[in-house]
């Protein structure tokens, strides 16, 4: 007791203390709130999907969609959305929103792919809608013919997406995004749920064989294939003329006053 | 036979030929034409070397391509357009694409040639017009030149079509409204160009008969025409030491314009094959095959139509019946032929508003500096803003998407910037041309400034000014003012009335406005004095012990 009596002076005690002070709080607080706490940071492989979705809600969603989905002044009601809208919205990291504007941008998705399904599994719950395509049809694609695929985008996507899918311009600040980035499943789900602009294209307008060739179709644009040279953003004549004047008549005038230079 | 002196040293092919072509005296006369010397005089170049280009390129394009709009199924190499059906045209331009050994790179040197043409013309022109070249003795030269342009245009457009894909097709489209745009005659004029209704079987075939026949013919004409009347005016030319309105200081045509002017073809010939063989342009396996059911976002045409895709964008949508029987739409009549109508009047009628308002019916064989044409010069820079923010108009989708803007505001923001801006351009190009004359003219009445500053013996500090170099001077010497136009009484002493006398108010308020703020021109014995101050200045500085750039400052000697 001496010893410690001795080390009480010490500068280094009151650290010491204050560490072990935190780490007792700390520790304890934690195993309080094990206990306390509902199903919300209690993700066990034992409860279902649904439940695993409805805590995932609650705590990321309820603030703009409400507690049972029902909407608010700052989001949309999801009865009736469907799975397959919950899956595309979080799986392109659209949901949840970054910040409130003409359109919701593509970004890093915030769930990962299990947490999304449990969402999307949860909000379905709400109402009937569109489920998730099955690993089938959305494989079809793969069975699917590319020219057939390109007449289809042609007349269905090409006046929004731009011929090559890089995305064009909508109203007010709105835009058809770029298809670059998008998934055979992301794709599927975007047409059977018109997400923001987008029209739902059903199976009556467009059956799942042609879903499955526009599919087709984009993956071919994706691999971009250029046997032209650069392509240029596949934007149009826009960036070629910008080229042309800023790169080709650049080049030759720096040339001609190369050659209008006086000889000394 | 007898009065020709044959030399025994030149080949006797060459006296056969000489003696009944007659062209060593032509030779002689002409080789050692001279050409002054600038790189802003080879911008025609560029002009003329991307039309040969076109020309070749254009011939080894026919060769294959099938001027037809025929439906066929398309079987060639191109995988994602297999067993589409197709015009003739559209699959004879994939097969040029892709089965013909260098179809593409030719087709993609022939486009980007294209761009060049017109490009080249657009840059020369404004050469032309910001230093004046268009003055007499060149008014017809450069009624020529417009004529070019808009033969250019329309051999653009023609050419940009005839592959029929989807982005040229909707382009067809957009032409056929505006011809039926046309009051009256509109319905006519569409069944009269297309033989029938929008698009019907007959317009690829017709366009290709005034692509590589009609317009590259007139074309050819024009420019020959261009280029004589080049020749028996000579060059322009910059003033200059030794350079006069009676002369033309530069290089004779051989072997040294030769050598010049020959290499540049192969300079532009080499960067269109670069961009041809390097950037895509117009991917027309990934626009498809033009039907009138479908349609691209970003459909866009070639630049040189995208002031008139900007007009067309910007305007408002204003439609009106007239008795509910005859539909009136100004919103196109107005941007997409009115406008350019406009534009075109009033580029050609210029050089004749301009000699007009200034009364200057001198020859001019040297240039004028943008500088000391003030209004000219903005004149110019406000049609360019002018023209410029309709090509942001065309591009608004484009622009909107790139940096996230809403395409409604850029629409907007351009109807109010296409009345604003140009006439603050014009005011700001003024002002600066102005204050770059004041510059010259201190230059000349009190010598250039040096930088280096001199403490005198009473303890003052000037700056020590050097007089104009003997280069230099001619250049600063080179303005001009135009007198203000006197109005005449409207009625003189006897009581008769002037004729004309509306006219003549407008004159004189044209050429007060044109000559606003023109400084004076300093006599001669104002610039000798002002030279020789400056001269007496800089002795002095010497004397101090100031050598040029040695020592910045010196103090006082008296020590």
């Amino acid at each position: 007791m001496a010893n410690l009596a001795k080390f009480r002076r010490n500068r280094f005690a009151s650290v010491l203390v204050l560490f072990f002070a935190l780490a007792v709080v700390s520790i304890g607080f934690s195993g309080v709130n094990k206990l306390v706490t509902p199903a919300a940071a209690k993700i066990g492989s034992e409860e279902s999907l649904v439940d695993k979705g409805s805590a995932l809600f609650a705590e990321g969603c309820s603030s703009c969609h409400g507690l049972n989905g029902q909407g608010t002044s700052d989001g949309p009601t999801l009865a009736g959305v469907g799975a397959a809208s919950v899956h595309f919205q979080v799986s392109t990291g659209r949901m949840p929103m970054a910040a409130p504007g003409a359109q919701v941008m593509r970004k890093a998705p915030s769930y990962n792919e299990e947490e999304t399904l449990a969402l999307a599994a949860y909000v379905a719950t709400f109402g009937p809608g569109p489920a998730i395509p099955s690993e089938e049809q959305v494989n079809e694609w793969q069975n699917a013919s590319v020219s057939e695929g390109g007449e289809l985008f042609r007349t269905n996507c090409a006046q929004c997406h731009n011929f090559a899918g890089s995305g064009g311009a909508l109203t007010n600040g709105k835009y058809a995004p770029s298809l670059g980035q998008a998934t055979p499943l992301q794709i599927y789900e975007a047409m059977i749920t018109g997400p923001q602009s987008m029209p739902i294209f059903s199976d009556e307008t467009l059956t799942p064989e042609s879903k499955a060739a526009i599919i087709r179709y984009i993956q071919e644009l994706n691999k971009s294939e250029n046997p032209g040279g650069m392509d240029l953003g596949r934007l149009g004549p826009v960036t070629e003329g910008l080229v042309l004047w800023v790169v080709g008549l650049g080049v030759l005038i720096i040339f001609a006053v190369w050659i209008g230079a006086r000889v000394r | 036979m007898s009065n020709t002196t044959v030399n025994k040293k030149t080949p006797a092919a060459y006296n056969y030929v000489d003696s009944r072509v007659g062209f060593s005296a032509a030779l002689k006369r002409n080789m050692r034409k001279v050409f002054p010397d600038h790189w802003s005089f080879m911008l025609g170049e560029i002009a003329l070397y991307s039309f040969l280009i076109l020309l070749l390129t254009g011939t080894f394009l026919t060769l294959w391509y099938k001027p037809s709009m025929t439906e066929v199924i398309y079987n060639g190499s191109y995988i994602p357009l297999k067993g589409i059906p197709m015009s003739e045209a559209y699959a004879s331009t994939l097969e040029i694409s892709f089965d013909v050994r260098g179809g593409m790179l030719l087709r993609q040197i022939h486009h980007w040639a294209a761009l060049f043409f017109i490009a080249a013309m657009v840059v020369h022109l404004l050469r032309v017009f910001f230093t004046g070249a268009y003055r007499k003795p060149r008014e017809f030269n450069w009624l020529l030149g417009i004529a070019l342009l808009t033969l250019g245009l329309l051999a653009g457009f023609s050419g940009y079509s005839l592959p029929d894909d989807l982005l040229s097709g909707v382009g067809l489209k957009i032409a056929s409204g505006i011809i039926q745009a046309l009051p009256v005659v509109g319905t006519w004029a569409l069944y009269f160009l297309f033989g029938g209704e929008f698009p019907g079987t007959e317009v690829i075939s017709r366009l290709y008969s005034i692509h590589i026949l009609l317009l590259p013919g007139a074309i050819l004409a024009l420019v020959t025409a261009h280029l004589l009347l080049v020749w028996t005016q000579k060059h322009t030319q910059y003033p200059g030491p030794g350079r006069t309105e009676k002369n033309v200081v530069g290089y004779p045509l051989l072997p040294v314009y030769t050598a010049k002017a020959g290499g540049f073809f192969f300079i532009v010939f080499g960067v269109t094959t670069l961009l041809g063989a390097l950037v895509t342009i117009n991917p027309i396996w990934l626009y498809g095959p033009y039907t009138p059911d479908q349609v691209t976002a970003g459909s866009q045409p070639d630049w040189y139509i995208g002031f008139l895709e900007g007009s067309l964008r910007v305007m408002p949508a204003i439609e009106f019946n007239i008795f509910n029987t005859w539909t009136f739409s100004p919103n196109v009549l107005i941007p997409a032929l009115i406008l350019p109508g406009l534009m075109f009047a009033l580029m050609g009628a210029y050089p004749f508003l301009e000699s007009w308002i200034t009364g200057d019916k001198r020859e001019h064989n040297l240039l004028d500096r943008p500088r000391n044409a003030p209004t000219r010069t903005a004149l110019g820079t406000m049609s360019l803003s002018f023209y410029i923010l309709l090509w942001i108009g065309g591009g608004n989708d484009i622009i909107a998407t790139t940096f996230n803007l809403s395409i409604n505001a850029i629409t907007w923001f351009m109807r109010v910037a296409l009345i604003a801006v140009p006439p603050l351009v014009f005011i700001a190009t003024r002002r600066i041309c102005l204050g770059l004359q004041r510059n010259d003219l201190d230059k000349l009445l009190h010598g250039k400034e040096t930088g280096r500053i001199l403490r005198l013996p009473e303890g003052g500090f000037v700056e020590v000014h050097e007089p104009v170099s003997e280069a230099e001077l001619p250049k600063l010497l080179a303005r001009e003012t135009y007198p203000v136009w006197e109005l005449p009484q409207k009625v003189d002493a006897n009581g008769i009335k002037t004729p004309k006398y509306r006219r003549q108010l407008m004159k004189a308020k044209l050429s007060a406005w044109w000559t606003k703020g023109d400084l004076p021109i300093p006599t001669m014995k104002e610039i000798q004095s002002g030279q020789h101050h400056a001269h007496e200045a800089l002795e002095q500085a010497h004397e101090f012990g100031v050598e040029p750039g040695k020592e910045e400052i010196v103090t006082s000697t008296n020590h």
